[in-house]
Parts: C-alpha cells; sequence; structure tokens
C-alpha cells in the first residue's frame, strides 16, 4: 500500500477516533467518558470531510457534538452519578471475548467482498447541501415528513417523561 | 477500505461498552458510538461505491440521506432515553443496570 497524503490524513484522525472510542468504554467515571465521545465525534466530522462529504460533517458536529452531547453532559451534571464500582465478575472477560469474536466475524465478512481496486473517479457530488437538500424535498421527502412526527413524538415523550409528578 | 475498518472497531468497541459497562448513561454513549461507526460505513460505500461512474445520481445520495435520518433518530432517542433514566435515578438513587428488575414483577 501506497504512503499517500490521504492515507496519512486518515491515520492522523483515525488512530485518536479509535483510542477516542475505546476511551469510552475504559474510563471509570461518566464525564471522562462524555468527554472522549466529543472527542470521537469531532474527528469522525472531520473524516467526513475527508471524504468529501460536507453536509453530513456539519451536522454532526451541531447535532452529535453539540446537541446529543451537551445533553449528556447535562443529564450527567443533573444526576451527579456516583461512581458504580465495576465489579470484577465474569462479565467483563466475557464482553471483550465477545467483541473480538464480532470484530472477526464481520471482518471476515465484510472485508473480502470489498475488492481493494483503486479508487474510481467520483462523478456525483453526493456531499454538498444542495445535492442533498434537493434530494430530502424531492425524492425523500416522506421519510421526511416521518421524521419530523418522530421528533415531535419525542419531544411530547421526553417532556411527560421528565416532568415531575405533583400529585 | 481503511474507513470500513474503523467502522468495525468502533462497532465492536460500542458492543464490548454496552455488554460490560453498569452505567447506563455510559451504555447510552456506546450506543451512540454504535450508531456513528455505522454513519462512517455508510458515508465511505457511498462515496467509494456508490458515487463512481455507472451508478445513478439517486443511488448515489442513499447513503447520505440514511446518515441524515440516523442522526434525527439518534437525536430523538436521546431525548427519550435520557428522560427514562433520569426517571429511574428519581425512583432509585443507585442504578446499576443488572440490579434494575421493575419489568420483571
Amino acid at each position: 500500500m501506497k504512503l499517500t497524503p490521504e492515507l496519512i490524513i486518515f491515520a492522523m484522525l483515525a488512530g485518536p477516533a479509535a483510542l477516542a472510542a475505546v476511551g469510552v468504554v475504559a474510563f471509570g467515571s461518566a464525564i471522562r467518558s462524555a468527554l472522549c465521545l466529543v472527542f470521537n465525534f469531532f474527528l469522525l466530522a472531520f473524516l467526513y470531510f475527508t471524504l468529501s462529504m460536507d453536509m453530513p460533517g456539519i451536522s454532526q458536529i451541531v447535532v452529535y457534538s453539540g446537541a446529543i452531547m451537551v445533553l449528556f453532559v447535562f443529564v450527567i451534571m443533573l444526576l451527579n452519578p456516583k461512581l458504580i464500582e465495576e465489579r470484577k465478575d465474569l462479565k467483563r472477560p466475557f464482553g471483550i471475548a465477545f467483541g473480538v469474536v464480532l470484530f472477526g466475524i464481520l471482518a471476515s465478512q465484510v472485508l473480502p467482498v470489498l475488492g481493494f481496486e483503486g479508487a474510481k473517479p467520483v462523478v456525483h457530488q453526493i456531499g454538498s447541501p444542495n445535492v442533498i437538500g434537493d434530494a430530502l424535498f424531492s425524492s425523500y421527502v416522506f421519510p421526511f415528513e416521518v421524521i419530523s412526527i418522530l421528533l415531535l413524538v419525542g419531544v411530547v415523550g421526553s417532556v411527560f417523561l421528565a416532568k415531575r409528578r405533583t400529585d | 477500505m481503511a474507513y470500513i475498518g474503523l467502522s468495525l472497531f468502533m462497532f465492536s468497541t460500542g458492543v464490548v461498552g454496552v455488554v460490560i459497562r453498569r452505567n447506563p448513561i455510559v451504555i447510552f454513549m456506546c450506543i451512540e458510538l454504535m450508531l456513528n461507526a455505522v454513519n462512517l460505513a455508510f458515508l465511505s460505500f457511498a462515496r467509494y461505491r456508490y458515487a463512481t461512474e455507472g451508478h445513478s445520481l439517486n443511488q448515489a445520495i442513499g447513503g447520505p440521506m440514511m446518515v441524515i435520518f440516523v442522526m434525527a433518530v439518534a437525536a430523538a432517542e436521546v431525548a427519550v432515553g435520557l428522560g427514562i433514566i433520569m426517571a429511574i435515578y428519581r425512583l432509585k438513587e443507585e442504578v446499576d443496570v443488572d440490579e434494575l428488575n421493575l419489568l420483571g414483577g
């Protein structure tokens, strides 16, 4: 495999992203996991930019790193969860072994059919906001409306759940 | 396709986190990690397989569209899920998902 500038940039982004993903699982306290996850999401957004997917990258930063992680950190701050001591039991080596086996199975099924042929020239600029918006309001207008109903139901449900019962 | 390799690694890490952690908030974060791994796989397939010649724009746009929808569903899911976690925390002081058996009766 030739060492191209794209590969170097990918390695610089993907290595820390993988480390941060491990950190989410490995750190004991919830706030450290949350910070690792923010880091991971930012690096993923830049990985989307290297795929020339501008619009998904921007919405990754806004939606995930912005909205969702603020929600997570806010809930951690509100609840101030005590450290749940991770008991040393059979679950941990079992889970790790399960993850390794899952990775092996997925990789053995997915990677051979990919083929490692060189990158073909790109003809569609599918990452730009105007192309995505055009598709969103033409051929994908029905899922778009369904998503709007889903978000409305989510808002109502979370307000109902977070409401303090007074009676 | 190193992107797919990273995606697989992140997905497996998320699965391990869901299995071994006990804090429900951290388990939620691991679910987000898995969703993001799938998003990365969608985008890299769309870029390297379907944005090339021989495929129509309509085929190619499916990947980014799916990513947008996954993000919207994840936002709704996080709002409702954190609401449920907060309700459970209000009910019990300490929450360990292995000890929760309210639905068991």
